[in-house]
């Protein structure tokens, strides 16, 4: 009976879940939070327990927080095996085991996956290993950035201006380091807030002394003789000489351990139901794979059931708690996961938040506050309603709109509001890249209405 | 201590920032920085701190000892047996 | 006899000492209009919380007056000074509000109000030591009045010495926020003339102040010139005014409504004796449960809105009524209990969005001091009268008395 077995696997059954950090730690807590006392295994590649990852390129790099301190405090007590430092490297649906990588096997009545991403490193093998070419994802990343930002470098480049290398080129400025960006769009942020908003991001770095290239695509990272990197070489045919490289160009989802398993991953994440059960390579759901956090691709009812893959430090958080719910609960008491997509990010002094998705949105209106002093709040339209709005240094105001999307609200937007300037009164084309063209830092991809879609055709980078 | 901020709740009050300054920073106007790894002589402050969040943005742990015999703490979380 | 209208109960005396059963009628009725032209009471959490961050809800002082005055809305900023920030919208709002935290608060002055800690602590014991043998106080006169008196004038730059002077002033003009004195244009009158006789005060120290700069908040005022500009003089004097009466006047009340709070229970009073870390939680309790501000009354919207399918058409007065939307059973699990354990207080005491109290931190800082000094130092304490006599105000809701008897000091 079903009933039977749920109340066996609730009480000394075997979770399984891959990936060790935010998302795979809030789901342990709320299984054990929700009743499931029986084993409960954590496998983590990295051999840290679960740490946070935002401060990473905020305080960390501005020097108020180790890089090694940013371990995410515990809600309640999770009594699990942790795997720590080993990878998953298979999967065997039919047998119910997760192969790792020192050979073992673990079995699982249940498994979470959530495996999340990694940033997407350097195209070229030999030069992304140049000393000096950084990355910046884990703790271990940011430990090394943080210590050559300190020896003081000429300079530093950034390359990619999504909101990670955003903030490097901030946290550098601060710290007096000359620092160049250089974007393949026309601005920062583009691609996940629009040409608009990425004019006042583009605005913000050359006014706090960013030397931002856009337009340009890096060609070549040159080393010196000892294997260090000295100059970087711009599409533009222009040479930079730095003795520091981050680079940001995005993320890629950690699904290769996956390969051949059966389910329905790839490089857009592994598609799930809306109540996190995984679908297979045939769009069949599985009843006994559940996935959450950046690796998910999830359908949203708020925008058109399109497959959403969120990289939102919120969603992971939302989506393991929804995901271990419905682990260990009754079909009926099931949840859909309908998080309010929301992201934020900090530079040069100016908060940005964000709710809904706004690269959905080809229309853009300034329903408060002016772009010209950087104090505003942004909302996206989508075929007549209002679908994503931004705001910088406005962040009370947010929950009004994210209320406004949920009901589906009118757009364009005709009220007043105690804010709205006289030459606002129109939208404006939201001015998003050509969608099919890979951005520096999407925090939302749109992936198509079907668990096999993939609307967007993916170009590998071309730096 | 551990602590993290739900910075998607967070509205930039500053509450924490003026109680614990040490703990918290208001990076321009409106964002929030802070240290993820607060130490132990702050554990009064960081209290003040997670108590006074209009949002109740802040989780931290090992403050049970701080506020009171009975009764859960603010952001109360048991400690893991790490 | 006819019952009035629930909203103008609002204003009656009787409920001063329990208002919460005719909060609690008033949120039946989530939207309550009575009168054509009377108000839009709103007394749910969630509706209060929604508009408070709703941007076509203004508190203009000037859009206000074109919806019509009515018995707590009317404009008590008048009197030669221009409208403080509380009574702006943004842009003008956030303007003077960020200069005005320049000398107050992070990001500039992160240290000021948490580095004032051990002076409250001084001024409290200096407070209590001062009631000599007394067995009997007045807590209202004796302790929760001169405590943040004190301390807004050192924070301010303003003489302590002279607080009979604006004291006789700052009473006119909180009387002026009463309802029922409010009726007689001759109270009106009395608190404009107070408020430019207070303006016309602190021009004399702000004139000093901007030849001679001091530690002080004044000088932050005067001096400040950052990427937002200066304050004219006439915005300075709005402000300083402000925040003289509103450093205070709130804060006797939090004061006084928790100890009064606490010697209703006397476990947790004893709790807090033996574990001064309590009075944290406790103060956000005291802030759910019995605010010092019990009422936003002066926003207006300037667009048609509609809140629980009831249209509010633009151009209407709108009443927030945070303290019963603190006791509303659809946000606190029973919400009618003073319950400083509570994992959940997320309370609308210091209101939200961009108008949340400018000076939270340090009334809540000097709550904590002042009711954990109180619980340790007092030696079974206990209420003289209950209820207490009110203050005639609605809006600052609060003892006018509040007698305290002791058996000596610890």
């Amino acid at each position: 009976m079903a009933g039977d077995y749920l109340d066996r696997l609730r009480r000394e059954g075997r979770i399984v879940i891959v990936g060790a950090s935010l998302a795979g730690l809030r789901a342990a807590e709320t299984l054990r939070a929700e009743g499931f006392t029986g084993e409960l295994t954590l496998i983590g590649d990295e051999p840290h327990e679960p740490y946070d990852r935002p401060p990473l390129s905020k305080s960390v790099l501005l020097g108020m927080a180790s890089p090694r301190r940013t371990e995410l405090p515990h809600r309640r007590e999770i009594d699990a095996k942790w795997r720590l430092g080993i990878a998953a490297t298979g999967l065997d649906l039919a047998a119910k085991r997760v192969r790792l990588a020192d050979g073992d096997e673990v079995p699982y009545d249940r498994l979470l996956i959530a495996t999340g991403v990694r940033a997407r490193p350097w195209l070229k093998e030999d030069e992304a290993r140049l000393d000096g070419v950084c990355l910046l994802r884990t703790r271990d990343d940011a430990a090394d950035l943080v210590q050559r930002l300190d020896a003081g470098p000429r300079r530093v480049f950034v390359i990619g201006a999504g909101f990670a290398g955003s903030e490097v080129a901030s946290a550098c400025r601060e710290k007096g380091i000359p620092v160049t960006v250089a974007e393949r769009a026309g601005a920062p942020l583009v691609g996940a807030l629009g040409g608009v908003i990425g004019a006042v991001a583009a605005d913000l770095q050359t006014e706090n002394g960013v030397d931002l290239r856009t337009h340009v695509t890096v060609t070549g990272l040159e080393g010196d003789s000892i294997g260090r990197v000295r100059a970087v070489h711009l599409s533009d045919e222009s040479v930079v000489e730095a003795d520091v490289v981050v680079v940001s160009l995005g993320s890629q989802r950690n699904t290769e351990w996956l390969t051949g398993s059966g389910l329905g991953a790839g490089p857009r994440g592994i598609a799930c139901d809306a109540g996190c059960r995984a679908f297979d390579f045939r769009g069949i759901v599985t009843d006994d794979v559940f996935v959450a956090g950046d690796v998910a691709r999830s359908p949203h009812a708020l925008f058109g059931y399109q497959f959403l893959s969120l990289e939102h430090w919120g969603n992971a958080v939302a989506q393991a708690e929804t995901a271990a719910h419905n682990m260990i609960c009754h079909g009926a008491d099931r949840r859909p996961h309908l998080w309010m997509p929301a992201f934020w990010s900090s530079m040069f002094g100016v908060n940005i938040k964000s709710v809904g998705v706004p690269p959905m949105g080809d229309q853009l209106m300034i329903t408060q506050g002016s772009l010209a002093e950087r104090r505003f709040v942004g909302v996206y339209g989508y075929q007549g309603r209002v679908i994503a709005a931004v705001t910088f240094d406005n962040a009370r105001w947010l929950e009004f709109y994210a209320r406004q999307i949920e009901r589906g609200a009118p757009f364009p937007v005709e009220y007043p509001t105690m804010d709205r300037r006289p030459e606002n009164r129109q939208p404006v084309a939201a001015d998003f890249p050509d969608p099919s063209l890979p951005t520096h830092g999407p925090t939302v991809t749109l992936s198509g209405y079907s668990p096999a879609d993939q609307q967007l055709v993916f170009h590998p980078a071309r730096h | 201590m551990r602590l993290v901020v739900d910075l998607n709740k967070c509205q930039g009050y500053a509450q924490c920032a003026f109680l614990a300054p040490d703990v918290f920073a208001m990076h321009g106007e409106e964002s929030l920085i802070y240290n993820p790894h607060a130490p132990e002589e702050q554990r009064e402050r960081l209290a003040r701190a997670v108590a006074a969040c209009p949002v109740q943005a802040i989780t931290a742990d090992g403050l049970e000892d701080f506020t009171g015999e009975p009764g859960p703490g603010p952001g109360q979380v048991a400690s893991d047996g790490r | 006899m006819p019952k009035a209208p629930l909203f103008r109960q609002i204003t009656d005396f009787a409920h001063r000492a329990d208002p919460y059963p005719l909060y609690e009628e008033l949120r039946r009725t989530p939207v309550l209009h009575e009168e054509a032209d009377g108000p839009f009471v709103i007394s749910s959490y969630w509706d209060i919380e929604a508009l408070l961050h709703d941007p076509r809800i203004s508190s203009d002082a000037t859009n206000l007056a074109a919806a019509g005055a009515d018995e707590l809305s009317h404009s008590d900023e008048t009197g030669g000074l221009p409208p403080s920030f509380i009574r702006l919208d943004p842009p003008e709002h956030d303007r003077l509000r960020r200069i005005a935290n320049r000398g107050f608060g992070p990001p500039r002055r992160p240290r000021r109000i948490e580095g004032m800690h051990g002076e409250l602590e001084e001024i409290v014991a200096g407070l209590l030591d001062g009631l000599g043998d007394a067995r009997q106080i007045d807590l209202v006169d004796q302790f929760a009045y001169p405590f943040p008196v004190t301390v807004i004038c050192r924070l301010l730059g303003v003489p302590r010495e002279d607080e009979p002077r604006f004291r006789a002033w700052v009473d006119p003009i909180v009387a002026g926020l009463d309802p029922d004195s409010r009726t007689s244009a001759d109270s009106a009158r009395a608190a404009q003339e107070a408020r430019l006789q207070l303006g016309m005060y602190l021009s004399g120290l702000v004139e000093q102040r901007t030849r001679e700069p001091r530690d002080d908040l004044l000088s932050d005022l005067v001096t400040s010139h950052g990427p937002d500009g200066s304050m004219t003089m006439m915005e300075v004097l709005a402000t300083a005014v402000l925040l003289l009466i509103a450093g205070h006047e709130t804060t006797v009340n939090l004061i006084t409504n928790g100890m009064l709070t606490l010697l209703r229970h006397p476990d947790v009073l004893r709790r807090l004796a033996r574990d001064p870390g309590l009075s944290v939680r406790i103060v956000e309790e005291l802030l759910r449960y019995e605010p010092p501000v019990q009422i936003v009354p002066q926003r207006t919207c300037i667009a048609d809105i509609e809140v629980r399918g009831v249209i509010i058409p633009k151009g209407s007065r709108i009443w927030l009524m945070l303290a019963a939307g603190n006791r509303d059973p659809e946000r606190f699990k029973d919400p009618d209990r003073f319950d400083p354990d509570r994992e959940d207080i997320q309370h609308l005491g210091f209101g939200s969005g961009v108008h949340s109290c400018f000076g939270a931190p340090l009334a809540r800082l000097e709550a904590q001091i002042a009711l954990a000094a109180l619980a340790r130092r007092l030696e079974n304490p206990r209420l003289v009268a209950d209820p207490p006599p009110y203050r005639q105000n609605a809006i600052l809701r609060g003892p006018r008395h509040l007698e305290i008897a002791f058996d000596g000091l610890n």
